[in-house]
């Protein structure tokens, strides 16, 4: 019911033009089987017109009668199969139009930076892709079946009605207006309406999505009385609002019904004077009849379809407007590195997510191959920040991050990304089986490598328990705990058995009896390869090589786990106070 | 449909006289042909050499006058039947929507995971917004096309017995198209929703898994994916289309075969002077008003079937008892507090043991710590206490009494504090959140039990007791959050007072304050967590292992007796290298 109320921006027409162009042979049918198919359809009621003139109660024409008939034969088949055709073409457009726009969007999210998908609403993203494309859709294909015919239907009424009688096709001509513009005040004086039904709804569904996603806690306390009251009283609004928009929206069809009988009462009286008068014959008199119902109907339709494609041309607006989003630079002028050894470094580096917030400031950092890295600092000291620059999920804003010495923004994205192994802290499991899901990595491996990266990451002795085992489909998750899914993608890492590792949280979710287990494993992983550690349990790094604690962007101190609580900083501070 | 149909009975007069009304509006388009054919019979009068020197003017001028008034009547009456179609489908909606938000909240833990929350909100909105719709068009044309149908059917049989079994022919003939046209497709429109499902699907995961599947480099990958389900819903969408598209041509060939044959038998006797030539043109136009009604009955019967699914999912969750029932009371006298006798429970029948033959017992007043890895069961035994769950073996009692005793119904919903392990904040002010523990609170209660759960700073940052709570309390950091629904359990000042692994988001210096703050409570307190620290002080821990008790006692005696513990222990104490 969302009624989009900004115009699209000029030149939409154009690019959706330009997809249309792609079917040319589609469009020229669709278009000439329409002017077809209403030219056919016109002629039949003027050759039952005929044929009503020859029924005559003083002896019927039966030669003409039969001549009409086989004229009427052909016209309804003609009629009716460029109906289809048209509807055939219309259809393919449509359908295949919505396809290509949906691949170039899809297209497109792949090669979007990542802090635009950091910082969209993803519920927005999809709704562009998903719902704006199908809206996009019926109402193109809504356009091009009904604001075609209908204009034809139109002219080619007025036309017949002007060469039959000019003069009462003049005075229908004149008249049929009324009903569009009875049909726009009903609109535009039901549009508060509307508005209020949509606010009353969000209240509603805000409620409601509060109470069940919290409905355990409503239920541990007892709260269900008074979140019934509440619920009522929005209740009670929202059938109000929304009886109001119901009503006075369904007025539209009455009234442009009532004008449309006040014409047709109109033709038929002057029809018949005319009758009378020798200027038109009863048969013609049906026929304007039959004209003056149907001429008024496209008129109601085209107000609806100029609406649907205005609505239409909004959606395809918000999914160019995504299409349109500048890309993360390109990879094409980047070469591959091979032989990748795992020596990082960070030279001056500056980065912030908001030009008012600065948080990385000229920050240097080079680490040898095999080297263990661990970072620590507090929420927000830019731990994670790091990680998107070492992966280059975000490009630095000033210095370079650098690989086997090359600036990571002169190799491939593929070449730098498949060097690293990452866990994150916020699991991620895909929609699918387990057995996908360890394998995201290395679709290619063979079913005993990824039962000994399972088992390394302690996964298997769960997955065995479930019920397909590694068949069983995850979906959103598919009742995994939080800690699950982390051996789950812990074991992914295990299978792809790359040059380097970034662990950010890895194991936060996980007791700490089972991250024991699986920290020999790690432990194996990292031998000689370069790791970067996120851990807030620091009894998870202590043997690192090296470890950095963050503050506000910077690194403050650095060092060996024993030199650095000699020294009694910062990193002996968030050391005791684990164990205060 | 039946639950539904209950909800008609308020709104019992609206139901009828909607459909009644739009009933007297058809009649009036019906009679419409008739004095057409009237003023051609009537009117004209006999032609005579290319004239109608016999004309009746003004009982033409009549007959349109009465067209008008027609017209005025129907309008009339069809404003009448939106209002009270409106007015029903309105009312009727709100009651459903309130039932089904009562029975909701009425569900037992057990219900809630097995129907989900996402199907829960749906059929609470979207659902019933369909319901509405459908009704709504039920109330105001489903009796109407019928009726016009079969109304021109009887017309004829009025004007011309004869032509009577043409037009019965030609209605059996047109909804046997329209049925068969429409079972085909149904299935293929469900199949092509089926389709698109995995498209959303695609899109929406790699929006939520950028980050690993770019890590993974499976941009490519994903692509491939998306453009074979996109391609999959395109054919679908176009082979249900040009089925969809053949209704409309088919019908119009059959309905124009069908005035054909009317004309040639209506001539017959037309000639043969038992039929006149206006009784003729109103059969020609009764079987006009037939194609309109049918095509638009076909294009209703899409929204009410789509409705009516909607109404029977609503159903279903309406129709849904709440698994938790309530027993008669057998009281058993025992000294201790709380008793798991036994206790085992199965989530799924057939599915694995969450907890097995788990037995212990708690005095008044003791705290009881709950530990073990995750997955072990902890969450699930504290689960018990309130009946969240039912267990599947054994007993728990309070008091010696079986927690699923009518009498514990009362206590366990207002003498238990709950903190679960998600903190959920409802949308209100702090203090409204806060009275969730005790409706009649006074501020002074409030403030203590702030001050008892170290949130007394969270309120003063915020500004005060009528700080305002964002919907899911998005404006709260996740330890704030934590701390307020610590001092909402604490409100109530509760008997038992559990604590399900709710320090997770506390640094360890706040969480040793709490831990401070709670033992001077009287409550019977039990404390989930992963922490050894946060259970070592308790006067009895209960170490799970894979849903069974390895091992119940004190600190002191599990460190000696209990590997598992030692073994949770020095995981988390290894630094200090059993010097504790």
């Amino acid at each position: 019911m969302k009624k989009p109320s900004v115009k699209a921006p000029k030149g939409t027409l154009k690019r959706i033009l330009r997809y249309v162009g792609r079917y040319p042979f589609s469009l020229a049918g669709s278009v000439l089987f329409a002017l077809l198919g209403v030219a056919a359809t016109l002629f039949v009621p003027v050759y039952f017109g005929d044929a009503i003139d020859c029924i005559l109660e003083r002896g019927v024409l039966w030669t003409e009668l039969q001549y009409i008939f086989v004229k009427i034969a052909v016209a309804v088949g003609i009629a009716a199969l460029s109906q289809w055709l048209s509807s055939l073409c219309n259809n393919r457009i449509s359908c295949n139009v919505v396809r290509d726009i949906r691949k170039d969007a899809f297209q497109k999210l792949g090669d979007l930076p990542l802090q635009y998908i950091d910082k969209k609403s993803h519920g927005d993203i999809v709704s562009r892709i998903v719902a704006d494309a199908d809206q996009f859709s019926d109402g193109l294909l809504m356009g091009f079946t009904q604001f075609i015919s209908g204009f034809m239907t139109i002219l080619g009424t007025v036309a017949f009605m002007l060469v039959t009688n000019w003069k009462i096709g003049l005075i229908v001509v004149c008249a049929s207006p009324l009903s569009l513009f009875v049909a726009r005040f009903v609109a535009t004086h039901t549009h508060k309406y509307f508005k209020e039904q949509t606010e009353a709804r969000g209240l509603q569904t805000g409620f409601c999505e509060e109470t069940v996603g919290g409905l355990k806690t409503v239920i541990a306390f007892a709260h269900e009385e008074e979140n019934e009251q509440e619920f009522n009283e929005i209740n009670a609004r929202f059938e109000k609002a929304s009886m109001n928009a119901t009503f006075y929206s369904s007025l539209t069809n009455p009234s442009t019904r009532f004008i449309n009988n006040l014409i047709y009462a109109t033709v038929a009286l002057l029809g018949a004077f005319s009758v009378i008068g020798g200027s038109l014959t009863v048969g013609g008199w049906t026929k304007f009849l039959s004209y003056a119902n149907q001429y008024t109907k496209p008129f109601n339709e085209i107000s609806g379809v100029i609406t649907e494609l205005k609505g239409a041309f909004v959606c395809a607006a918000r999914i160019f407007e995504l299409t349109d989003e500048p890309e993360q630079p390109s990879d094409e002028n980047a070469k591959a590195l091979e032989n990748v050894k795992g020596r990082v470094e960070l030279s001056n580096v500056d980065f912030s997510y908001s030009k008012e917030k600065p948080l990385i400031e000229d920050l240097s950092l080079s680490v040898a191959p095999g080297q263990r890295i661990a970072i620590v600092g507090r929420t927000g000291s830019g731990k994670t920040t790091l990680i998107n620059l070492l992966m280059r999920f975000y490009d630095v804003d000033g210095g370079a991050v650098k690989l086997e010495g090359e600036d990571v923004r002169e190799i491939t994205r593929l070449s730098l990304r498949q060097n690293y192994g990452m866990v994150l802290q916020e699991t991620w499991i895909k929609n699918g089986t387990v057995r996908e899901n360890i394998k995201l990595g290395k679709p290619n491996a063979s079913d005993e490598e990824m039962i000994a990266a399972a088992k390394a990451a302690h996964a298997h002795s769960f997955i065995k328990r479930m019920q397909k085992g590694y068949d069983t489909l995850l979906e959103d998750g598919g009742g995994l705990s939080e800690g699950q899914k982390q051996l789950l993608c812990i074991a992914r890492i295990m299978l792809t058995d790359p040059p380097m590792l970034i662990l950010d949280e890895a194991t936060s979710s996980i007791d700490t009896r089972t991250e024991r287990k699986i920290s020999d494993a790690f432990a194996k992983l990292m031998e000689g390869r370069t790791s970067f550690i996120v851990a807030h349990r620091l009894a998870t790094i202590e043997n690192a090589d090296r470890i950095l604690v963050m503050e506000n962007g910077g690194v403050v101190e650095q060092g060996s786990h024993t030199e650095l609580l000699r020294r009694k900083g910062a990193y002996s501070r968030l050391y005791d106070s684990q164990f205060s | 449909m039946k639950k539904i149909l209950r909800y008609f009975k308020p709104y019992k007069s609206q139901s009828f006289l909607g459909p009644l009304f739009k009933l007297l509006e058809a009649t009036f388009e019906l009679l419409v042909p008739f004095v057409v054919a009237a003023i051609v019979d009537e009117g004209f009068g006999a032609r005579i050499g290319g004239g109608y020197p016999n004309a009746d003017k003004s009982f033409i001028v009549w007959a349109c006058v009465l067209l008008v008034g027609f017209g005025l009547l129907g309008f009339v009456f069809a404003v009448a039947a939106q209002y009270f179609s409106a007015r029903a489908a309105t009312g009727v909606c709100a009651g459903v929507r309130k039932d089904l938000f009562k029975k909701v909240q009425s569900l037992s833990y057990k219900d809630l995971d097995g129907i989900g929350e996402a199907t829960v909100l749906t059929r609470m909105t979207g659902d019933v917004d369909k319901l509405q719709t459908g009704i709504n068009l039920f109330l105001r044309l489903f009796l109407r096309s019928p009726f016009i149908v079969f109304g021109a059917m009887f017309c004829a049989l009025f004007i011309d017995p004869t032509s009577f079994g043409i037009f019965a022919v030609t209605i059996v003939v047109l909804a046997a198209v329209v049925y068969t046209v429409m079972l085909i497709c149904m299935p293929l429109y469900k199949k092509s929703q089926e389709k698109l499902d995995k498209v959303l699907l695609s899109t929406r995961e790699n929006l939520s898994g950028a980050r690993v599947l770019r890590a993974f480099c499976q941009e490519e990958d994903e692509r491939k994916t998306f453009d074979k389900r996109n391609g999959e819903l395109n054919k679908e969408r176009k082979f249900v289309g040009a089925l969809a598209a053949i209704t409309n041509p088919l019908t119009y060939v059959l309905i124009n075969l069908a005035v054909i044959i009317l004309l040639y038998t209506g001539a017959i006797r037309v000639d043969s002077g038992s039929l006149s030539q206006g009784e003729v043109i109103a059969l020609y136009n009764l079987m006009g008003q037939i194609l309109i009604e049918l095509i638009k009955l076909a294009n209703l019967i899409v929204t009410v079937a789509k409705a009516a699914a909607s109404g029977s999912r609503i159903e279903s969750v309406l129709a849904m008892q709440s698994s938790l029932q309530w027993e008669e009371t057998c009281e058993k006298r025992e000294e201790d507090y709380v008793v798991f006798d036994g206790v085992g429970l199965r989530y799924h029948e057939g599915g694995e043991a969450a907890l097995s033959d788990l037995s212990f017992t708690v005095k008044k007043g003791e705290t009881v710590g709950i530990i073990g890895g995750t997955g072990s069961g902890k969450s699930t035994l504290v689960n018990l206490i309130p009946r969240f769950y039912d267990v599947t073996e054994g007993q728990v009692r309070i008091d010696g009494v079986d927690v699923r005793s009518k009498t514990q119904k009362e206590f366990l919903r207002s003498r238990i504090g709950v903190v679960p392990q998600k903190a959920k904040l409802f949308k209100g002010s702090i203090r409204k959140n806060l009275l969730w523990g005790k409706k009649d609170a006074t501020d002074e209660e409030l403030k203590t039990a702030l001050c008892l759960a170290q949130a007394d700073g969270v309120v003063f940052e915020k500004g005060g007791l009528d700080a305002l709570v964002e919907q899911g309390g998005k404006n709260f950091s996740g330890g704030q959050k934590q701390r307020l629904t610590i001092a909402r359990a604490l409100v109530r000042r509760p008997d038992i007072l559990i604590l399900d692994d709710s320090s997770s988001a506390l640094d360890y210096a706040t969480e040793a304050e709490l831990r401070k703050a709670l033992r001077g409570l009287p409550s019977t307190t039990f404390i989930v967590s992963q922490r050894a620290s946060s259970v070592r002080d308790a006067d009895k821990i209960v170490v799970l292992d894979d849903g069974k008790a390895v091992g119940i006692g004190t600190h002191e005696s599990l460190m000696q007796s209990c590997e598992v513990y030692r073994e949770i222990y020095y995981s988390q104490y290894e630094a200090e290298g059993g010097s504790v």
